[in-house]
């Protein structure tokens, strides 16, 4: 085993995958002579070369667009949207051709398109470099969703992704990018559509992805001193969801909390619930409940930002209530 | 390649190849004439959108590409489709919604699309499809090939975003690729002064560092000299070229529209010009018969008949079908 950053896992697996097939390439905005904005493609380019690594003018559309073409000629491109709310630049190409491509032509195209995208909150860049995007994806049939929260997931979706013939959204988030954790000395692929059971409880079960997998790690301390014990399952991708790790999980410990960065109406937290009424209404002996951010763009000031990301101690809040149900 | 009204036109096409483009537009006029009854006997669903009247810059175009070479095109793009090589049984089963449709009835009218033949998607989103072919001529610098993608799109494409970031994309990572704008004056139901402050569109490929050129898209000879020039300054690795074609389309935007912003008169004068029988023309000068012509009139609108009927008779999809493809 050995420690890496989140960023170091991001770079790693992109030189893996390229190292491995020559068919995988990548370009976006200073992807390649500066190594990213954020130092994600660091070295990449010196290691192989400018038709492997491109930068980009600032035009996510045609972004998105090479992606799209390029994958449709063989390749296995992996396109870099610096920030995830740019995503609304590029909407229209990533939920009207790379997702319907396949499905319009009745099948005659594979994408196997790799979008990555510069996620959520916490380091001061506001309202629009802030929001954690992939619940607008979720109404769009075609597109896989990945959210890892550790480098070990960073490594391994990413790499999931490249492979998958299909097109992939991969929401890096950029307050993890320093975050440091254990991979294995060769590190490996992590299958999409596998959740990750972070910590085994019977009390709760508390579903989170990304930063608020690790706040929800820190609740857990929190909580265990008051004598509850909660299970932590990290989805890790959301298209396709692994709903059955999370309903087993319910069904012993029958009370679930979401922490989720971002609002109520429409998220990924809101989905999981819906299900589960559906296909396990007898398990719960509570309501869900869903602990998420304001329901406001997010603020620039520390202290307000600070405010909107559901803390620790929010998301053990949350438990307790459920629990006093 | 600097900004003109016309190419020359080359001797050199051989009289075979050029009476191969008259049968090419006379099946995709009667293709597109059946769409049109189709339409108006309630057989086919949604909307449909004519070239009628566009056939030279499609099959002008699309004869100057390798099959292997990527074509991608608009909502109206039955026309280009045929031209490259598509099938007309399975483009007017598609059409129809049959399982054996191009796309097995996943997308109808305004998604033909055949991979087999470098047809590789019409797009109903105006201008989408501009990004993807900076993606297809990348990949043949990439592999090394020396490949070359074209789109077809409107006039009104000309002010939406993608286009400009697809010009300047491919302009500046001199791309092998082929913007061919097909002006038909009309953006929808408004006229292109109404809605462009320029009149001649092939004035925008300068400020991308393209060079443009401006042609009179009725006349298939000049289309296909002028795209054959620009394939082979792409696959000589010299940069994208923007064509403007000046043509127009003789049925409204789409199935409800009759068309009546036009000013009276227009239609006629767009008529008389009609490439069909422009390069009829041209054909008998070459001192092709007549009767050979009327001859291959008639021979191919009973092809397309033939392809309609083949195709009248296929089966629906499978209610199952709807949930296929949506992942590989």
């Amino acid at each position: 085993m050995k420690t890496i950053t989140y960023r170091e896992g991001v770079v790693q697996a992109m030189a893996d995958a390229m190292e491995e097939d020559e068919s995988v390439f990548l370009f976006g905005e200073d992807v390649a002579e500066a190594g990213g904005p954020f130092k994600l493609s660091e070295g990449l380019l010196e290691r192989f070369g400018p038709r492997r690594v491109r930068d980009t003018p600032i035009s996510e559309q045609a972004i998105i667009g090479m992606a799209i073409g390029a994958s449709l000629s063989g390749l296995r491109p992996i396109a870099e949207i610096m920030f995830a709310d740019f995503a609304g630049v590029c909407f229209d190409g990533i939920v009207n051709e790379l997702a319907k491509y396949r499905y319009m032509t009745g099948g005659q195209v594979n994408v196997p398109a790799t979008i990555r995208l510069g996620n959520g909150a916490g380091a001061g860049f506001a309202a629009q470099h802030s929001q954690s995007v992939e619940n607008w994806f979720l109404n769009v049939p075609g597109l896989k969703i990945a959210v890892p929260a550790t480098p070990a997931d960073a490594y391994g979706l990413l790499r999931a992704a490249i492979r998958d013939p299909d097109p992939v959204l991969v929401f890096e988030h950029k307050h993890l990018f320093n975050h440091k954790g254990e991979v294995d000395d060769t590190p490996h692929v992590v299958e999409l559509g596998r959740a990750e059971i972070v910590r085994a409880g019977n009390d709760v079960t508390l579903v989170a992805t990304q930063l608020m997998r690790h706040r929800a790690v820190e609740a857990a301390e929190i909580l265990a001193g008051e004598g509850v014990e909660i299970e932590i399952i990290d989805p890790r991708t959301l298209v396709p969801l692994d709903i059955d790790t999370v309903a087993e999980s319910l069904d012993r410990t029958n009370r679930l909390v979401i922490a989720q960065e971002c609002t109520h109406d429409g998220s990924w937290g809101a989905s999981i619930v819906s299900r589960l009424m559906r296909d396990r209404f007898e398990s719960f002996d509570a309501p869900a409940l869903l602990v998420g951010g304001d329901e406001t763009p997010i603020p620039y000031a520390g202290g307000l930002e600070d405010l909107w990301i559901p803390s620790a101690e929010r998301i053990a809040d949350g438990v307790r209530r459920t629990l006093a149900y | 390649m600097s900004p003109k009204t016309q190419s020359a036109r080359p001797a050199t096409v051989p009289l075979e190849e050029q009476l191969n483009w008259q049968r090419a537009m006379l099946e995709i006029r009667f293709f597109e004439e059946e769409c049109h009854r189709l339409f108006a006997r309630g057989l086919v669903r949604g909307s449909t959108h004519l070239a009628a009247g566009q056939e030279a810059v499609n099959v002008g175009a699309c004869r100057a590409l390798r099959v292997t070479d990527t074509m991608a095109g608009t909502y109206r793009g039955h026309a280009a489709v045929l031209a490259k090589g598509a099938p007309l049984d399975r483009s007017f089963g598609e059409i129809l919604g049959k399982a054996d449709g191009l796309c097995h009835g996943k997308g109808g009218s305004m998604h033909l699309t055949d991979m087999s033949v470098g047809a590789i998607g019409s797009f109903a989103i105006i201008g989408a499809h501009l990004p993807i072919i900076l993606g297809t001529a990348y990949a043949e610098q990439y592999k090394g090939s020396d490949g070359i993608s074209l789109c077809f799109f409107g006039d009104g494409s000309t002010n939406i975003g993608s286009f400009h970031e697809s010009m300047n994309m491919a302009s500046v990572w001199k791309l092998p690729a082929i913007f061919l704008c097909e002006n038909n004056l009309y953006g929808e139901f408004s006229p292109i002064a109404h809605t462009t402050p320029i009149e001649q569109l092939v004035d925008r490929a300068a400020s991308y560092g393209m060079p443009g050129v401006r042609i009179d898209g009725m006349d298939i000879g000049v289309v296909h000299a002028t795209v054959t020039e620009a394939v082979a300054r792409a696959r000589a690795g010299e940069g994208p070229t923007f064509i403007e074609a000046m043509t127009y389309r003789y049925k409204g935007h789409s199935r409800s529209d009759p068309g009546a912003y036009r000013p009276e008169g227009e239609l006629d004068v767009w008529l008389e010009r009609d490439p069909l029988l422009a390069h009829e023309r041209v054909l008998v000068e070459a001192g092709v018969e007549q009767s050979v012509l009327d001859e291959m009139r008639a021979t191919a609108e009973q092809t397309v008949n033939e392809a309609l009927e083949r195709a009248m008779s296929w089966d629906d999809p499978a209610t199952e079908a709807r949930l296929e493809d949506v992942l590989a």
